[in-house]
């Protein structure tokens, strides 16, 4: 683990600390953060009302009346040292297939909808350009680049439940594509979007400016909590849960929406250590490693 | 007991203090968007700060009586009408069953609240009644209001109507066309030019009629970033960075041009670099902004946005004593 430079702590206002980890993505930071995020949990603190680990850095919200803003600062710079200082990173987490549609028809309607004026590539979909603009021959040669490793949720947020997806692969070959140059002001509900380095999966219909590449077949945030997963919570994502997407088609994609009409869908779910050395080591590796938790589930 | 909704109005939400505590989850905070406003007809009719109120906004929603009920109509100045005859704002209201509640044409700001004894009633989610459309929950079925609605009444919080009637003039909101918006800088502030960070403190700016519960966006001339090489992962705009959690009240400038406010609906969190922070304190004042408000941002330090919330917490103290 990097021990180089300190992470940057400044306000947002009178009742957020911001602390940035570092500037550029990694994961390394990313498990900074959420080490921080932990262990200042597990103090339970009075007058901390939320603590929001994001990918390379944390917020905080307290309440200024109960809780003095130097003592929250120096609180946290100390479990910085202590995350930074730790030898061994390891996650106790899970891995999670999630079913998706990739080139869709509703993800590509409503591409459709929103080029001119907001798209880079007037032709073609969102995966064509993707595929362009990663040197790939092709939108079936990006889909599978997009699905061969696995992801990591490396925040939760935007609106209720909506995760951002870090790819757990070498940097160099980490699918980039640029956002969207003016946001739509539509997006099906579960779609896989992607902008920059990162993947989400839309949690709810709405704006967004990722460009979109399928449709998750079964839901990740129910407020009604009917479904057996959401039973505890209403959001089904956690920071540090590993994704692994499965491409299915249109016959698989209406079966599993029958169960979750139904009630009965389940996802398929193991729990897994992740390493975060291991698989800076050997990513390809050590994906295999993990992914195969899912085997015989 | 209940409103019968006639006519839902423009946006009628349910809303109260907030859901705290689900940020992280993406979750924003909700509630009334001018607290103090909310407060003061709570105060009114009898209830505790904590009971949910109807947030209209800009056009009211048309509501029978299904029961006699004591309300208050509090927030923007708008003309307020029962079964046609003319009634006054920040004063406390008896209705008798079937009486007719309906409103006018807004003078200024863009919210205003109809409390009422015993408050909202609707089931309370993640600790708040307060709607999230977004997310389908809080207040009626997670949605705004709808014609047809049968909103239920609470029961009456025990300790009975206060001795004051109405809220004296000086104890009344402020809705001006000019606001001084007070701000603690930081976040990415360091990533604007000095140019920039001047723009950004010595320009007016104006309120654009893209202002929601979301957030609230301003034209003016811009600012101008500090030129450099993007980290890895934040995408190629200047005013773009590694997708982070945003601060409510905290200002975001997509590609330098108009600064966007979030406010209590707010994502949570995205990729545009925020500069400042609105200070606790001033959320309401910019709550009661209407679109063509005059706004300048005026730098303060923490210490001065601590006592400008104790004097807050202080007014509060004395309007609920």
């Amino acid at each position: 683990m990097t021990k180089t430079a300190e992470a940057r702590y400044t306000w947002g206002g009178d009742e957020f600390l911001f602390v940035e980890i570092t500037e550029g993505m990694s994961l390394e930071s990313n498990f900074i953060s959420n080490s921080i995020a932990n262990a200042l949990e597990s103090k339970n603190l009075g007058g901390l009302v939320d603590i929001c680990p994001a990918n390379a850095s944390l917020l905080i919200r307290f309440n200024p009346d109960v809780m003095n803003y130097e003592d929250l600062e120096q609180t946290v710079r100390a479990l910085e040292h202590d995350a930074r200082a730790s030898a061994r990173q390891v996650l106790e987490t899970r891995i999670i297939e999630i079913p998706v549609w990739y080139n869709d028809p509703y993800t590509n309607e409503t591409g459709s909808r929103f080029r001119e004026g907001y798209h880079q590539r007037p032709d073609g979909n969102d995966l064509d350009y993707a595929a362009e603009v990663n040197g790939l021959a092709d939108a079936a040669e990006f889909i599978k680049r997009h699905y061969e490793s696995p992801w990591l949720v490396s925040m939760v947020g935007f609106v209720a439940g909506l995760p951002f997806l870090y790819q757990l692969v070498d940097r160099q070959h980490q699918l980039q594509v640029p956002k969207y140059l003016s946001p739509r002001t539509d997006t099906p509900a579960l779609t896989i979007g992607h902008g920059g380095c990162f993947s989400c999966i839309y949690s709810v219909r709405g704006a967004g400016g990722y460009q979109m590449f399928g449709v998750a077949a079964a839901p990740i945030y129910d407020p009604t909590q009917n479904l057996k997963d959401f039973k505890e919570f209403m959001v089904f994502f956690k920071p540090g849960d590993i994704v692994k997407f499965t491409p299915v088609d249109e016959a698989e994609y209406r079966r599993i929406q029958k169960e979750v009409d139904g009630g009965t869908f389940v996802y398929r779910q193991a729990p897994i250590q992740f390493d975060v050395g291991a698989a800076l080591a050997d990513p390809e590796g050590y994906n295999k490693t993990i992914m195969e938790a899912l085997n015989g589930i | 007991m209940g409103f019968n909704i006639l006519e839902p109005g423009l946006s009628t939400t349910v809303q109260d203090q907030g859901r705290i505590g689900y940020y992280r989850y993406g979750i924003p905070q909700g509630g009334s968007m001018d607290q103090y406003s909310a407060s003061l007809g709570n105060r009114l009719v009898g209830n505790t700060r904590k009971e949910a109120v109807l947030e209209c906004t800009y056009v009211g929603p048309r509501i029978a009586m299904t029961g006699d009920v004591v309300i208050a109509v509090t927030g923007a100045p708008v003309d307020v009408f029962v079964n046609g005859e003319s009634v006054p704002q920040y004063e406390r209201l008896s209705l008798k069953s079937g009486d007719e509640l309906k409103f006018g044409v807004i003078k200024g700001g863009t919210k205003y609240f109809i409390a009422v004894q015993g408050g909202i009633d609707v089931p309370a989610v993640l600790g708040s009644r307060s709607t999230y459309p977004i997310g389908s929950i809080g207040g009626v079925s997670g949605r705004a209001i709808a014609a047809g609605d049968l909103i239920p009444i609470g029961k009456k919080v025990d300790n009975g109507l206060p001795d004051m009637q109405s809220v004296p003039e000086s104890d009344r909101p402020k809705f001006t066309p000019n606001v001084n918006v007070r701000v603690m800088l930081g976040l990415y502030d360091h990533n604007l030019s000095e140019k920039g960070l001047k723009s950004f403190l010595d320009e007016e700016w104006t309120l654009t009629p893209i202002a929601d519960r979301m957030g609230l966006r301003y034209s003016g001339p811009g600012v101008e970033w500090k030129k450099r090489e993007q980290p890895f992962g934040a995408g190629q705009d200047p005013s773009n960075i590694v997708d982070a959690g945003y601060a409510v009240g905290s200002i975001q400038i997509p590609g330098g041009t108009q600064p966007i406010i979030l406010h209590r609906d707010a994502v949570s969190g995205g990729g545009y670099a925020m500069v400042a922070t609105v200070i606790s304190a001033d959320m309401d004042l910019v709550a009661r902004s209407a679109p063509g408000t005059k706004t300048r941002f005026v730098a303060v330090t923490m210490e001065e946005a601590l006592a400008a919330r104790r004097e807050m917490t202080a007014r509060d103290a004395r309007i609920w004593s």
